[in-house]
């Protein structure tokens, strides 16, 4: 009852709902933990994790950081830009390199998709997806649902609107995923050019049109314009985008009922979301943030307690 | 696997009316002293004492719950983690009185833990030991209760359990 079903949390698609709702309500401890004078406990004393970014972040590399020292494990950091990954080493290499001075758990962001699968089938540790190309970011769905969770109580039959870059979005895919299994509603909405194909086979609606999309749902999850990620130019200009896609106050204030507003960051201000909207009292972007710290505390503790990780 | 009542529902009430008096002969007015009850089978003595004790003192008495998973000494020792409980102390510690309670105090193990997580929350003028059943001779940390509801001589592979009527519907043992 109280263990995951799996051996490393490379993605959504993976956890059973069992395994979701069991990571949420760990959480939950863990967010009263990060309430006390002494946000620490010492589950992961004898546990070193390392986070290895093989892509920018600053959200999450301080969130999972953070995490990992309010556990007190003992954390190493490595950023690929400053790494000897640009002297060619593979990453099976660079990797097991890391773990040969006895690391216990990885924590790793890369560009290339599947790059934890891969790397989970090839070394001995636990591995933290925190995000892989455009595939998944697991823990950011799960802080997200967390985050639902907290303002509507249930996330079965909860209408989530995901808006803007569905094609490079690994926040939209991880939470669609989730979604879906805890019986949420889901309608994406964004620039046919940015809709991947068969994403209606995944069980989600798409809308077009945003007010649409805005007027149906009690959340809308406004993702950020991945211009690092687009090679080629996917609408005529970011005005357009804005014009069409972009949310300000009064669009919002024009709705028949107050939704909730998240964003997983970083925002574009002034692109896909406007200042007055993402510091309104409607947006709960920065309990997110706060959010984030308790849910990957909780994933942490769950796949550090499986008891094999010292044979690792 | 054979059962053994150890305690009936009129000593069980008993029991806790001699353990309220106890109290009151040491904290008097309850205005320096606080009860945690370590969660989750703690908690249920915190709360009847509590009530027992403001029934009998006409005075606020201060209750809280603390779960001590996080900082148990068997995590990853186990085959699985276990799941956390509600921590639930909304007030200070700091120079106060605490009375830690439990329901049965066995190796010790989960009163040090217990003791751990107390001292996130400041810095208490002292710390009791309040266990409701006390399996002597089995301990593994040099720990002994302030206060006992009933002593009992077991062996490792006996197990002791005490039912609420919250829990349980009756009141046992």
């Amino acid at each position: 009852m109280s263990a995951l079903s799996v051996q490393h949390l490379l993605g959504i698609k993976d956890l059973t709902v069992s395994d979701i709702e069991l990571i949420l309500s760990t959480a939950k401890q863990f967010k009263e933990v990060l309430n006390r004078p002494i946000k620490r406990v010492p589950s992961l004393r004898d546990v070193t994790i390392a986070n290895l970014f093989f892509e920018n972040s600053t959200r999450t590399r301080l969130s999972f950081e953070l995490a990992e020292k309010r556990l007190s494990a003992d954390v190493v950091n490595f950023a690929a830009s400053s790494s000897s990954v640009s002297k060619g080493e593979t990453l099976i290499d660079t990797v097991n390199n890391i773990l040969a001075m006895k690391v216990d758990m990885v924590v790793m962001r890369h560009p290339k998709p599947g790059a934890g699968v891969f790397l989970a089938k090839h070394i001995k540790a636990k591995i933290v997806n925190a995000g892989d190309g455009a595939h998944e970011h697991p823990t950011q769905a799960l802080l997200d649902a967390y985050s639902m969770l907290e303002v509507h109580g249930s996330l079965k039959g909860l209408k989530v609107a995901i808006v803007g870059d569905i094609l490079h979005s690994r926040v939209a895919l991880s939470n669609i995923f989730l979604l879906n299994k805890m019986g949420a509603e889901v309608v994406v909405c964004g620039p046919p050019t940015l809709m991947p194909k068969f994403i209606t086979s995944l069980g989600v609606r798409v809308e077009p049109n945003l007010m649409k999309a805005l007027e149906w749902c009690d959340v809308a999850n406004m993702l950020r314009i991945q211009l690092e990620r687009q090679d080629i130019k996917y609408f005529p200009s970011l005005r357009e985008y804005t014009m069409l896609y972009g949310l300000n106050k009064e669009r919002l204030d024009s709705l028949s009922k107050k939704i909730t507003i998240m964003h997983p960051g970083p925002i574009n201000r002034g692109i896909e979301i406007t200042s007055d909207v993402a510091d309104s009292d409607q947006s709960i972007i920065l309990d997110q943030v706060e959010n984030g710290v308790a849910v990957r505390m909780a994933v942490l503790y769950l796949l550090a307690g499986q008891k094999n990780i010292s044979e690792a | 696997m054979t059962h053994k009542v150890l305690l009936g529902p009129d000593e069980f009430k008993l029991t806790l009316s001699r353990l309220c008096y106890e109290l009151i002969e040491n904290h008097n007015s309850f205005s320096d002293t606080v009860i945690i009850g370590i969660q989750p089978r703690g908690a249920y003595v915190a709360n009847r004492l509590a009530k027992q004790l403001k029934d009998i003192t006409q005075q606020n008495i201060t209750s809280g719950t603390l779960d001590i998973t996080f900082y148990r000494d068997d995590f990853r020792h186990q085959a699985e983690p276990l799941a956390a409980y509600d921590t639930n102390i909304d007030f200070l510690i700091e120079d106060k009185k605490v009375v830690l309670v439990d329901d049965v105090l066995y190796t010790g193990r989960t009163i040090r833990a217990a003791m751990e997580a107390l001292l996130q929350f400041g810095r208490p003028a002292s710390v009791e030991l309040l266990a409701f059943v006390d399996r002597r001779y089995s301990r593994h940390l040099p720990i002994q209760p302030d206060y006992v509801g009933r002593v009992v001589d077991t062996i490792q592979s006996q197990k002791v359990k005490v039912e609420w009527v919250e829990n349980e519907g009756t009141d046992h043992r």
